[in-house]
């Protein structure tokens, strides 16, 4: 299967974009991460940032660049060269969830769509471990993989301007939780007591692309005591290395 | 410290932006005319990433507390201190007590304040740039304290004018690279994007600005991928969306052209109502 076919484009004075098939696929996932890894490892001065998605990588550089051919040359032979020795651990991070319909404005919406009970709704969003892909649309929002099929439901019709931060949704195939009040299609079904954006943290996000979540259902009496046992930086969320 | 006495429209605080924590889908955001801003702090001799005010049109007014120089680029809007007009792109020493005035606009949509050493609001995340969520406030608001440095040693000749070309304000072409999903297009729909006098719709923001005009389109969303300040996507639905610097660091709709940075910086000054041209060019 690897090394996959990549192809480079220029994308605007400043970055180049790197694309893999158009597939969510963990094999190309651990790909990209590979490759993003050894790029960061190489301390290029000029590279202010290398983001991932499902199947690319955008290298945005500092100033304009000067010769795109070389760059990506530079680009191509770091992709051949074997991975670092030294990697990053993974974790599967525990996310309690309080499923209750106080905070699940579509819970009941999902389940006569989707010809579920609600119990079944949260039996079956709280079993995957999810793959965390990459993290986009809102600072701390991860784009998560492995949302069971039955549970797939399009976006609302018409978007809600406000979506409360923490609240837990389902929009297509993907699962998600939002991280910051923002407006948004997804269907909501919980929220979560956790914060997953902190500016006041050296690590802003504790995530990151390659960990695995699991959604671990509570009640709204938990949902309070957990909010309040963040509130005075006494909560630690539970995690797990999971290395292979 | 600077004290703002009444704030306009939408006042925030900008430098060049946040870099480095885009793969946790946090924004650069910046200056939005990225030109002006730069011309702000070179007639200052101040530091490139040094912070400024971007006022976008007009009606603010400052009581500036400290002993500084001052520089004022970008839009014109008619600047006053102590209901004296004063000249933009020039340096303006600033007594203790000083009272500055913005008004009406006469061209441009943006102008931006410097001070000698730059606003010394909040560093979060490597800027100060405003950026809801991420900083504590997200624009200027009346009785706001702005912190500044003193600067006494203000001979007016150790900093420089500059004259600026006009072509920034009043050309409406916009320069454009092909995007990345520029080829998914049919050619009549590359000769709509080089031919159309687009307009700018009154969804216009530091996040993005709309276009009123359609383009028929049956391409539909992508994987979601990685957009930049200046991405020009088509929505299934044939609207078109013009990223700007407080844009997401992901989307979901083909990204057919991207504007060069002078453009980004010539459509920050651009707003509402106001047509212009893409134009294709090559960097190669």
């Amino acid at each position: 299967m690897r090394p996959y076919k990549l192809t480079y484009k220029r994308y605007g004075e400043r970055a180049i974009l790197i694309e893999w098939p158009p597939q969510i696929d963990e094999n190309i996932l651990e790909d990209i991460i590979n490759f993003k890894n050894k790029i960061v490892n190489y301390n290029i001065k000029v590279i202010v940032d290398v983001i991932n998605t499902y199947n690319s990588l955008t290298i945005i550089y500092y100033t304009t660049i000067d010769n795109i051919y070389n760059e990506i040359l530079t680009l191509k032979s770091i992709y051949k060269e074997v991975a670092a020795l030294e990697q990053e651990n993974n974790y599967c991070w525990y996310i309690p969830v309080c499923y209750d319909e106080y905070f699940g404005h579509d819970l009941k919406e999902v389940s006569a769509k989707n010809k579920l009970p609600i119990d079944e709704i949260i039996a079956l969003h709280s079993s995957p471990l999810y793959t965390v892909f990459f993290i986009g649309f809102l600072p701390g929002f991860l784009y998560l993989g492995g949302l069971p099929k039955r549970l797939n439901l399009k976006r609302r019709s018409t978007p809600r301007l406000l979506v409360e931060k923490g609240s837990v949704g389902i929009g297509g195939a993907q699962t998600g939780v939002y991280s910051m009040q923002s407006a948004g299609g997804w269907n909501i079904i919980g929220k979560s007591p956790i914060p997953f954006f902190d500016v006041s943290k050296e690590n802003p996000c504790f995530a990151k692309a390659g960990d695995k979540i699991k959604f671990v259902p509570i009640s709204l009496r938990e949902f309070k005591k957990i909010e309040v046992e963040i509130a005075i930086d006494f909560y630690k969320i539970k995690n797990q290395i999971i290395n292979d | 410290m600077i004290k703002v006495l009444s704030s306009g429209f939408f006042n925030t605080i900008q430098d060049l932006g946040r870099f480095g924590y885009g793969e946790l889908g946090v924004p650069v955001s910046g200056a939005m005319d990225m030109f002006s801003t730069n011309l702000a702090n070179s007639i200052l001799k101040n530091d490139a990433n040094d912070a400024v005010l971007e006022i976008t049109l007009g009606k603010t007014k400052l009581l500036i507390d400290e002993q500084t120089v001052i520089s004022i680029t970008g839009a014109d809007f008619s600047p006053k201190i102590n209901g004296v007009n004063v000249p933009l792109n020039t340096a303006l020493i600033i007594q203790k007590g000083d009272i500055l005035t913005f008004h009406n606009a006469r061209y441009g949509v943006r102008c931006y304040l410097a001070v000698k050493g730059g606003f010394q609001t909040d560093i979060v995340l490597g800027s100060r740039s405003f950026y809801k969520d991420l900083t504590t406030q997200n624009n200027i608001k009346k009785n706001d304290k702005l912190p500044i440095n003193l600067f006494s040693n203000n001979k007016k000749k150790t900093f420089s004018s500059v004259k600026i070309n006009s072509i920034h304000f009043s050309s409406n072409t916009i320069e454009v690279y092909t995007g990345p999903e520029y080829d998914l297009l049919s050619d009549s729909q590359k000769d709509q994007f080089s031919d159309v006098l687009f307009t700018i719709s009154k969804e216009n923001s530091r996040m993005g600005y709309r276009l009123n005009e359609h383009i028929e389109n049956d391409l539909g969303s992508l994987l979601t991928s990685c957009v930049l300040p200046g991405t020009v996507q088509l929505t299934p639905s044939g609207k078109i969306i013009i990223l700007m610097r407080d844009c997401q660091v992901t989307g979901g709709y083909p990204r057919i052209l991207q504007l060069t940075e002078n453009a980004i910086n010539k459509l920050a000054q651009k707003s509402t109502g106001d047509t212009f041209k893409f134009k294709i060019v090559s960097l190669d």
